[in-house]
Order: structure tokens, then C-alpha cells, then sequence
């Protein structure tokens, strides 16, 4: 095999996997392209945006800045993984569908991605953290308004809290 | 009693879109497909002499080089305007698929096609082009004098087009004694949509005939728009439009579809595929139009107007796109949202060698209310009045009639609007509160308010189509020309549709988003603020036809007469007393499969809408302003919409929301800046735009005045853009009431605060001082 090419094991969504992939390809590629995970979006493709953002090891990264050979024995996590055996939507899904925080729906992947990240974390964020954690994602039909009430009342659910007024 | 609208369900695209399974253009592409790379201009404004194109051809997966000197030679417009049948008000033809006469910095000159797409780029920088360089211009009013340089031959001076409006005595209401005099000049920026997905499409060649599938707001028009860029009947071409990432009005413009589809007939019919990088989408597709106002008020000490005078000055950038179209709408807003007995107003839309400017969210009211509100507030200060109460004094009143539109205002929308609002901001007793600020540090509430109107009638043809059909399980399959583009228009539509119907749920409605030229009915597409307003007619006569299929079917299987009978909850009952009689299921069943009369229940209509529908709101601000640092924070704000009846109030905040965030960075972060000397985009990323960010706002606050629009057929009007439209001057008048300092000019960033501050003399040592202990 030429440099050009490297074999990627890995394992995506649970599942040990392994392809021969071009070394100059971002991971944003291999997931789309190989993989057919189409929830990885491209928005700018340099790292501005964050609608290509996945989970390596359980931390989000943009994947379009990050190549395919790094993800060699790392554990990615895409939307599509959150969805159950019999197309169950996860918490998080359900509370951006019920809070409204869905409009084109283009940023989404990426947005819930982090808000898997942050609810993972098991911590109790103020508003202003929230942003904060969330503000690496750019989304031009929501003004964020609703994204915050879906992750804030998930997190609060997954805590067992009440929601603070 | 409704049952289906009105209520906040969740969108009929949610599953798919929260599980990352809805598909988008790019998600479409067939892995074989060639890749087209764009070679972009590095000059303003210049001739192409020549293109060495043999290095470029050599790079092995290289397929085809296409140049600006293999192109048809037939011009064509590529505003998404519905076609007219008057060649006066056609869309003006100045566009080929690739440029000799290069016109702004990034135009395009010529296409590689490759294997992959590392060939394809590796092609597009091997290629060499030869420039004559032009000189160029990059204001409008400097592309205005005389001797500067010319941009199309057709258009002296780069005029593409001036209109005026004269109402009264302008000349003679000046000579008024005591009257006070209230001059501006409100510069606005060019903006771009930032729609996440960037624009894309692909093409092959099918049975000799060519398909598009396109990230566009508009199938219908783009078909129409490829078949005269190609020369090629209408028909031969197919648009396919799948769920797109937001559009905003960018993809209300035929983008790369003309260039996609004639590259296929280049390659044999081979599927070849565009994708726009974010920093192509900045410059190559559209932006807004920058505006520039001048406006002379002239007021009588009880702050009513004598007159008033504005001009207009549109930089249109390179190519005419929507033209001269959105300065007009801009013009058009001044004289009734203020009515007064003397005005003269002149708009003109004028090329410069920038980046296209073409639809964007507002199409000119953002920039036209970022201008009148600010003067509106000038005008208050300049007589001593709170600037809420010179508004109610002199604002659009009930009643008011506008004989070109057929518009009225019916209800004391306003007033309700400024009510709601200033109560959630605390108007009156902040402004005086913050009134005693004095130090550095200086809060203030601004408010702006702002008319739209819903759909482009009777400027341009306003059409809906429909179609239903009654499925044997007793749902409804409703397609629609008016497309879903992510604000939620397949909702809403599945709504009506049950309503207007009688079916159980909203989602017994089946919207089929995904248009197809070849399969959905003739529409014009997202636009404007139209979606909810047109479809609203044609759904609910197509509803009716379908209904009366039904009934005079059931007629035959119950034996009761048409009139007694009606829909309700997806079975058919008896009037008189509500008898279920059968189930929609069964009467679809019975229909399809009776030997003796088989029918397939389906309805089909057109409805041409021949009114319109003013809509109003207001937005509120606080801002607190840290004067050493020139720097604004929005504290608080508000948004107030009479849209009418909400048809989905859930929906309806989150549509105000975003268009929230859109007027935030109007107002204080967004432009795109060029190279003086040379004409390079200069920020035309998303790092170096500043777009707002989730940092960047305070909780949005989105409120409702909901009088029932009488024309439309669910008391709807327009939401998808009025609230893009009042929130800059809301913050700027904040920032007035905070400072005392007009700022005439957005976004109000650091750098002008700097300026402003520094010529007020604001910007004083101690405080700087102050801040660094």
C-alpha cells in the first residue's frame, strides 16, 4: 500500500470497525463518506462552525479539523449512535424536538453532540456556563434561545432537580 | 372552534432532523460523481485575456477545463422572481455561466472538473489567467459620478435604475415658520445569510433530459432560470430541492445551478457536483444590500412633521440579482409608517464592483428601519418628546389605507405592540432610572418599531398551488409550491390542511417536503414572508374540492345528502346530529375498489392571491454601555409581532427568535469589509465575520399581539422576516438614550464607538485611568 492510504481501525458507535483510508482525509470525510454518517455535517469545514461535531473518547471535537488516521483505536460517537435498537430517541433528541430548538435542522447533530458531552459531564451548569459550553456551535435560525431550554431541561431532568425559575 | 391550528405541536420533521436522519443535498450526491471547482477572480473589476489551461488539464483525474471563453453566450437573470409576462418588469439579464469581464473581486472565470476534488482544486490553482486590469469602485454614491469606472455598458453611470415618490409640496411645506430641522445620513453594512449549510447542487443528464438537485428556496423558478442560462426548453430541465440548511433569502437566487447544470452537458451527462466553501458563500452567492440614507425631517415644535425628504442610495454590487427591487420596497416603507402630507423620496440601485447583492431577510427593511428609527429618535430628542410617544403621535394610524397594496391598518396594533413591550421592558421607569447614570458606565432602553408587508402583491404575481389526495387508510398527501426551507412551513401546512380537511391529527397530514419540478404543482417557492399568508388560500380551497369529492361520493355509499354531511375528526358525519357515519378509511377504500365506480379521490387547485397584509411589531433594548471600553451589552430585549392568529405559537417564537439573533448582529457585529485598494473580501469567514454566537445575546424575549388578518383564509400574515427588521435601531436608540450619542451607522461596534465617543468627548483620561487601577 502507498503512504497515500493507511488502514483505520476504530470504533464508531460501538461497534470495532476498520477501513483503508486516504491520510489527507479530515474525519468529517471518513464518517461521511465511508461510513454514510450523514449527521456529520459541513458547515465551513476549518473549525468555525461545529456543525461536524463529534465525540472522541466522550469530548467533542470538530471533526473537520481533525484527521482520519488519529482516530486509530479511539471510540467516536455521531448522532446516530444515540438513537435506540427500535429508533428510541435519546432525552436530549426529544427535548429539541419538544422545545422547539429545531428549525432547518442543520446544526443540530452538532449542537446535541456537545449536549451529550455536557450531560455526560453528570454537572450542574449555570445559564451563563451553559452558553459557554455550548458557544462553539453557530446557528442562524434558532438565536440559540431554545437550544438552551432543551439542554437546560435535560440536564435538570437527568439530575432529578427541578428546573431553578 | 379550531382544533389543529393554533396549537403548538411539534414540527412534522423533527424525528428525522433530532435523529440526523434528514437528507440535504450533499447527503444526496452519488459517490461517483465529478467534482466542479470555481475559479474565482483576484481582480475587481479587469478583462480576461487569456487562461493557459495545459497545466490545469495535465493533473492526472483532471476530466474537463471550462473557461469563460467556452460559455454560451446567452445572458440571464437569476433573481427568484416569478417570471412576467410584461418584458418591462422581467428580471434584468446581465449574468453568464463564466465572465470574461470580470466585475468583482471573486467572480467567476472558469470551472475545473475532476475525479476528486484534490484534483479539482489542484486544477483551479494550476490554471493561469491573464488579466487587463479596470479601474473599480466600491461605493455607490462614488459609482454614480461622473467618469467613474462603468460596469455594464446598458446602465450609465451604474444606474440600474432610479424611482422616486412625490407626495405634496415638499419645497413649499419647508418654508413653514418655526419648523426644526432634523438631517441624518445612515449608513448600513453588507451582510451576509449565513444559512449553516452552505449552497450546493448537482447534476446529471437523465432520458436527454437535465436534473438539478439543488440547495435552493426556489425548484420552480430555478428550472426556469436553467433552461434560458442553457438554452434549452423548459421542460428538458428537473429540479429537485431536498430538505435544505437554511436559506434566508440567499437561495432566492439561482446560485451555481446554471453552471452545475451545463457543466453535466459538458461531460456527456456525467453527475457532476458544486459545493461552496463558507468563503465562496460569502462572496460568490449574495449578500444584502449596504444602504445608504439621507433624510431631512422637518418638524413643527409639537413634534408633528411638516415634511420630509429621503434619498436612497443601494449599492447593488456587481450583478443585478433582485435589483432595484429591494431599495424600492426600502423607499416604500417611509411614507406610510410615518405618514406625512409633504414628502419626496428617490431610491437608486447602483453597481459597484462587489459581491452580488440580492434577497436577504427584510429585502431592504432592515436597512430602511435601521435609518427611519434612528431619525424617528433624532426627531423626538430634537423636539424634547419621549421617543415612544412621538411614535404613537405620528405613527401609521388605524385605519390607514395604502390604495396600491389594498393594505389597511384595522386594528391599534401599535399601540398594543409599544404596550406589551414596554411593559415587559419597564420602559418608564428605567428611562428615568438610567437617566441619572453619569459615570462610565450608562444604561439606556431604545425602542424601533417597523411595518412589512406579507406577500409581494400586486408588485408581482402572487400564486399558490395544491394538491391533495385521500389515502385508503383516510390521511391526507398534500403537496405544496411553497417550500419548507426550515422555518417550519410543512407544520403549519399539515395543520391547516387537517383543519381545512377535518382530520384527526395534523399528522393524518402527509407534506410531501421534497419538491420535484416533475411532481409537485407549480409554486414560487420561500420568499418573502409569504409561505403561511398564500398557502393559507390555496389550501384551504383545495381542501374544499377535496371535501366535496368526498361527501359526493359518500353520498352514494350512505345515501345522505351533500349539505347534510361534513368531515370531522377523519370520519364523515351526519350535520343535523352528528352521526358518525363512516371513516374516511372506509370511504378511500370503498372508493378505490368498487367494481362499478373506482375513484381515487384526489383535488388539485390554484388559487391567484390579489391581496396583501400589513404586518407590525416593535423591539425594545436595554444596553448597558461601558463608555473606556466602547463596549455594548444587550441586557435585555424584546421582540412584539402582530403576525395575527399564530397558526403554531411554538413556532411562532422560535421564527422571532432567530430573526432576533440576525438583528443583534445587524446591529452590532456583522459586516463584511473589503480592501479599499484592491477589492478583496477581506473577513469572508465565519471567524473573522462576527455572527452572533451564543455569547452574544441575552434571553430572547418574543411576544404576540394577535388581531386575525381578515384577507387570509387562517387570520394569518407575516412572520419569517419582520423580526429580522426593528431590532438594530432599537439597540442603536438604547445606546442614544444610554450615551447621548447618535451613532449612524451599524453594526455599532468597538471601532465606532471609538470614533463616536472620541468626537463627543466621552473618551476621557481619568476614566481610562480608572479602568486600570
Amino acid at each position: 500500500m502507498s503512504n497515500q492510504y493507511k488502514l483505520v481501525r476504530c470504533n464508531i458507535n460501538g461497534k470495532d470497525v476498520e477501513k483503508v483510508v486516504d491520510v489527507r482525509a479530515s474525519l468529517t470525510d471518513m464518517l461521511r463518506n465511508d461510513y454514510r454518517l450523514t449527521s456529520v455535517k459541513k458547515g465551513c469545514e476549518v473549525g468555525e462552525c461545529g456543525a461536524c461535531n463529534v465525540l472522541i473518547d466522550g469530548e467533542a471535537f470538530n471533526s473537520c479539523i481533525y484527521l482520519a488516521v488519529w482516530a486509530e483505536g479511539k471510540h467516536i460517537r455521531t448522532l446516530e449512535g444515540l438513537l435506540g435498537p427500535n429508533g428510541e430517541l435519546s432525552d436530549i433528541q426529544q427535548a429539541f424536538i419538544d422545545e422547539t430548538a429545531i428549525q432547518c435542522g442543520f446544526c443540530t447533530p452538532g449542537f446535541i453532540m456537545s449536549a451529550v458531552e455536557i450531560l455526560e459531564s453528570g454537572k450542574e451548569y449555570t445559564d451563563d456556563e451553559l452558553r459557554k459550553l455550548l458557544s462553539g456551535h453557530l446557528c442562524r435560525c434558532t438565536g440559540y434561545e431554545n437550544i438552551l431550554r432543551a439542554v437546560k431541561k435535560t440536564m435538570y431532568k437527568r439530575l432529578g432537580k427541578p428546573i431553578p425559575q | 372552534m379550531s382544533k389543529h391550528v393554533g396549537k403548538s405541536v411539534t414540527r412534522v420533521d423533527g424525528f428525522d432532523k433530532a435523529a440526523g436522519r434528514t437528507k440535504y443535498y450533499e447527503d444526496r450526491v452519488p459517490s461517483d460523481a465529478l467534482y466542479v471547482r470555481i475559479k474565482h477572480a483576484e481582480r475587481a473589476h479587469a478583462m480576461v485575456k487569456s487562461i493557459d489551461t495545459a497545466a490545469a488539464s495535465a493533473i492526472p483525474g483532471v476530466v474537463k477545463v471550462l473557461t469563460c471563453f467556452d460559455v454560451p453566450d446567452t445572458p440571464f437573470p437569476t433573481a427568484g422572481h416569478p417570471w412576467s409576462m410584461d418584458p418591462g418588469h422581467q428580471d434584468v439579464a446581465d449574468r453568464h455561466l463564466l465572465n470574461r469581464h470580470v466585475r468583482y473581486w471573486g467572480d467567476d472565470v472558469a470551472v475545473v472538473i475532476a475525479e476528486n476534488e484534490v484534483a479539482a482544486m489542484r486544477g483551479v490553482r494550476a490554471l493561469t489567467v491573464e488579466y487587463e486590469d479596470l479601474p473599480f469602485v466600491l461605493d455607490a454614491q462614488k459609482a454614480m459620478e461622473e467618469g467613474a469606472p462603468q460596469l455594464h455598458e446598458r446602465f450609465p453611470r451604474n444606474i440600474l435604475k432610479h424611482t422616486d415618490m412625490r407626495k405634496g409640496d415638499y419645497a413649499a411645506a419647508i418654508q413653514e415658520e418655526g419648523l426644526i430641522k432634523v438631517e441624518g445620513w445612515y449608513d448600513t453594512p453588507t451582510v451576509q445569510h449565513c444559512h449553516i449549510e452552505n449552497h450546493g447542487c448537482f447534476a446529471y443528464e437523465e432520458n436527454g433530459r437535465v436534473v438539478v438537485v439543488a440547495s435552493t428556496q426556489i425548484p420552480h423558478i430555478i428550472r426556469r432560470v436553467v433552461g434560458q442560462a442553457l438554452g434549452r426548453p423548459w421542460g428538458d430541465i428537473q429540479i429537485i430541492k431536498p430538505y435544505i440548511g437554511g436559506g434566508f433569502g440567499n437561495k432566492q437566487d439561482a446560485l451555481y445551478e446554471p453552471l452545475c447544470a451545463w457543466c453535466t452537458t459538458q461531460v456527456g451527462g456525467r453527475c457532476v457536483r458544486i459545493d461552496c466553501a463558507r468563503e465562496e458563500t460569502f462572496v460568490s452567492n449574495r449578500v444584502r444590500h449596504a444602504i445608504r440614507f439621507h433624510i431631512v425631517s422637518w418638524l413643527r415644535p409639537d413634534g408633528t412633521f411638516a415634511a420630509r425628504k429621503v434619498e436612497c442610495y443601494s449599492n447593488q454590487g456587481a450583478y443585478a440579482s433582485h435589483g432595484h427591487s429591494i431599495v424600492a420596497k426600502a423607499m416604500g416603507s417611509f411614507p406610510q409608517h410615518y405618514p406625512c402630507p409633504n414628502m419626496e423620496c428617490d431610491a437608486w440601485t447602483v453597481f459597484t464592483n462587489r459581491p452580488a447583492a440580492g434577497a436577504m431577510r427584510g429585502y431592504g427593511m432592515p436597512q430602511a428601519s435601521f435609518a427611519d428609527e434612528s431619525n424617528i429618535d433624532d426627531c423626538a430628542r430634537a423636539v424634547g418628546m419621549d421617543p415612544m410617544e412621538f411614535r404613537r403621535k405620528n405613527i401609521m394610524p388605524v385605519g390607514y389605507h395604502d390604495a396600491f397594496s389594498g393594505n389597511t391598518n384595522y386594528f391599534d396594533t401599535y399601540n398594543q405592540c409599544m404596550d406589551k413591550g414596554a411593559a415587559f421592558i419597564d420602559y418608564a421607569r428605567k428611562r428615568a432610572e438610567f437617566a441619572a447614570d453619569t459615570g462610565p458606565v450608562r444604561r439606556g432602553i431604545g425602542l424601533a418599531t417597523f411595518w412589512y408587508n406579507t406577500a409581494v402583491y400586486p408588485i408581482s404575481l402572487e400564486t399558490s398551488s395544491n394538491r391533495m389526495l385521500l389515502n385508503l387508510d383516510g390521511t391526507v398527501t398534500m403537496q405544496c409550491g411553497e417550500t419548507e426551507i426550515g422555518q417550519g412551513a410543512d407544520t403549519a401546512y399539515a395543520q391547516m390542511t387537517a383543519e381545512a380537511v377535518g382530520l384527526r391529527s395534523y399528522r393524518d397530514v402527509h407534506v410531501v417536503s421534497c419538491q420535484d419540478t416533475d411532481i409537485t404543482p407549480t409554486g414560487l417557492g420561500a420568499y418573502a414572508s409569504r409561505q403561511t399568508y398564500v398557502a393559507g388560500f390555496s389550501i384551504r380551497q383545495t381542501a374544499e374540492l377535496l371535501k366535496e369529492k368526498i361527501l359526493k361520493y359518500a353520498c352514494e355509499v350512505t345515501r345522505q345528502a351533500v349539505h347534510n354531511m361534513d368531515i370531522a375528526d377523519g370520519n364523515i358525519i351526519r350535520k343535523g346530529d352528528g352521526q358518525v357515519l363512516m371513516s374516511l378509511s372506509e370511504l378511500a377504500m370503498t372508493a378505490q375498489y368498487n367494481p362499478v365506480h373506482s375513484e381515487h379521490i384526489t383535488a388539485e387547485s390554484t388559487y391567484t392571491i390579489r391581496n396583501n397584509a400589513y404586518s407590525f411589531g416593535c423591539t425594545f433594548a436595554e444596553v448597558e454601555v461601558d463608555i473606556p471600553l466602547c463596549k455594548v451589552t444587550l441586557k435585555k430585549v424584546v421582540n412584539v409581532h402582530d403576525c395575527g392568529s399564530l397558526i403554531n405559537p411554538a413556532l411562532a417564537e422560535a421564527q422571532v427568535h432567530g430573526g432576533m439573533s440576525m438583528a443583534i448582529g445587524y446591529g452590532l457585529s456583522e459586516q463584511l469589509l473589503f480592501d479599499e485598494k484592491t477589492g478583496k473580501p477581506l473577513n469572508n469567514n465565519l471567524l473573522d465575520y462576527k455572527l452572533s454566537t451564543f455569547m452574544d445575546h441575552p434571553r430572547l424575549e418574543a411576544e404576540f399581539v394577535e388581531n386575525a388578518e381578515p384577507t387570509s383564509p387562517f387570520g394569518t400574515k407575516a412572520l419569517g422576516e419582520p423580526p429580522a427588521c426593528s431590532g438594530a435601531p432599537a439597540i442603536r436608540n438604547a445606546i442614544l438614550n444610554a450615551t447621548g450619542v447618535a451613532i449612524d451607522r451599524n453594526p455599532i461596534n468597538p471601532h465606532v464607538l471609538f470614533a463616536e465617543f472620541t468626537k463627543a468627548g466621552l473618551i476621557r483620561d481619568e476614566w481610562q485611568e480608572g479602568k486600570e487601577e
